[in-house]
């Protein structure tokens, strides 16, 4: 008996070894890819709420100015939420990551996909002092990228339009207000745009709770694409 | 026989590649914008194809009275007249109006000759004289989809006050002359009656205020403002 088996280990090694060597070259490369995803805080007091990765197919369009803003980016933007953003049938993989990425921290998930002729990168994360803005990436077309190449893309901060950006008490997840999150209510202008900003009481904003420190500029997060198989 | 067709076939030839040589240069493009902002309007744009010898407008250098009209009032006829003086092609007002917060022009063709550069500009209401512009950018040879972000520049020519004022559209009148949001305040006492940069330079933004009937602006704190860019457009060279 003992000797079966290893006589059946002994050939089902050298099957595997032949397997491996048969298909070494372009042809493992094709069949699936590994990526390593990382994001860079870059603000100076706003930090990201556990991020949302994704690789998808073409139809996935997580967002798109102009138009509002899906449930899932709202739950997102306004709390933090990832789950149902990352709820699409066009999603090939997703990753949450590993919580709160502070200021000046970075973070990095690996994900692991089947070989796709389209393959899409989207990210996003929320603010969490703010009221609905967010950074991140859309339909990035990361098709050509070959094992050992990298991207680097310096991140915009857009509002969701679906929370009026009061900064005030209680209206804010974050640690400069510990207020309520996502809200079903929809108060804004109704679509997704360009960030304009914290106002803040120390540029004028009598009734937000948010100071200098939380302010930003256009640019709030660096995300680097890696494929590392 | 020979010898006759020979020659002919030879001068042909080389008209063709003449031809195909100045087809392959001229170019046709489809531009969208894109508004990215939240509570800032666009005048009417204008959009010109024009030699590297003409200008809208240069960072660091003066405003032309021109460029002044369009940025204080949104009067692009003289862009306009200004462009066409020096055998540029010009595409006025594609969106036949405002270009409202978040929303795009649909996609319009403009040609171009070889070697020609692009520019283009409005004005961002409700500012003094905050306008968006693209100063000769250089058009590809290569046909494919180009994407350029677009800031928003202070034209230098008029204090920044943010006071909504009727009629203050004409150069030289001080103020802002609509705010076509609807959201700005009235009663404000004037942010600034001086401006130190009298160059085209990066505008610094709206400042507002939170006080609707007082305060040092007539413009709201949480609506006018904006980070750069103010555009994104897509430029498809075919």
């Amino acid at each position: 008996m003992n000797k079966l088996t290893k006589i059946a280990a002994v050939v089902l090694c050298g099957a595997t070894l032949v397997a491996c060597s048969d298909n070494e070259s372009d042809d493992d490369y094709a069949k699936q890819a590994s990526y390593r995803l990382t994001v860079h805080n870059l603000t100076n007091n706003q930090p990201f709420s556990p991020l949302a990765f994704a690789l998808h197919q073409a139809q996935y369009n997580p967002w798109q100015v102009g138009m509002a803003a899906s449930l899932g980016l709202e739950k997102l933007a306004e709390g933090g939420d990832t789950t149902d953003f990352l709820s699409d049938s066009a999603i090939m993989a997703a990753n949450s990551g590993d919580g709160i990425v502070a200021p000046g921290m970075s973070q990095s998930v690996e994900i692991t996909v089947p070989y796709h002729q389209m393959l899409m990168y989207s990210a996003a994360t929320m603010l969490v002092n703010t009221n609905d803005a967010f950074t991140g990436l859309k339909q990035y077309d990361i098709s050509a990228l070959m094992p050992g190449e990298s991207m680097i893309m310096l991140a915009t901060v857009y509002d969701a339009g679906t929370e009026k950006n009061t900064e005030s008490t209680d209206t804010m997840p974050g640690p400069a207000d510990n207020g309520i999150g996502f809200d079903a209510t929809r108060d804004d202008v109704g679509f997704v745009t360009a960030h304009q900003g914290v106002v803040t009481q120390d540029d004028g904003l009598t009734s937000s709770v948010l100071n200098q420190s939380h302010r930003f500029e256009s640019k709030v997060a660096k995300f680097t694409i890696e494929r590392i198989e | 026989m020979n010898k006759l067709t020979y020659p002919v076939l030879r001068s042909f030839s080389c008209a063709t590649l003449l031809a195909f040589g100045s087809v392959a240069h001229a170019a046709t493009l489809s531009l969208e914008i894109t508004n990215l902002t939240q509570g800032i309007h666009f005048t009417p744009f204008i959009v010109a194809t024009h030699q590297t010898d003409h200008q809208f407008f240069e960072a660091g250098m003066a405003a032309s009275t021109s460029l002044q009209a369009m940025a204080e009032g949104g009067d692009i006829s003289g862009l306009d007249t200004d462009a066409v003086a020096a055998g540029a092609m010009v595409v006025k007002n594609p969106n036949l109006g405002l270009l409202m917060p978040g929303q795009s022009v649909a996609s319009f063709d403009i040609s171009a000759n070889a070697g020609d550069n692009l520019s283009l500009a409005a004005m961002l209401l409700p500012t003094n004289d905050a306008f968006a512009g693209i100063d000769s950018w250089s058009i590809p040879t290569q046909a494919g989809t180009y994407t350029l972000m677009v800031n928003a520049y202070d034209a230098g020519t008029e204090a920044n006050n943010e006071l909504i004022t009727a009629d203050s559209g004409a150069p030289g009148v001080l103020g802002i002359p609509a705010d076509p949001s609807g959201k700005s305040g009235t009663g404000g006492s004037g942010v600034t009656s001086t401006e130190q940069n009298m160059a085209v330079h990066i505008h610094r933004g709206s400042l507002g205020d939170d006080d609707a009937a007082a305060g040092l602006s007539d413009l709201d704190n949480t609506v006018h403002r904006w980070l750069n860019p103010v555009l994104k457009v897509t430029i498809t060279v075919q």
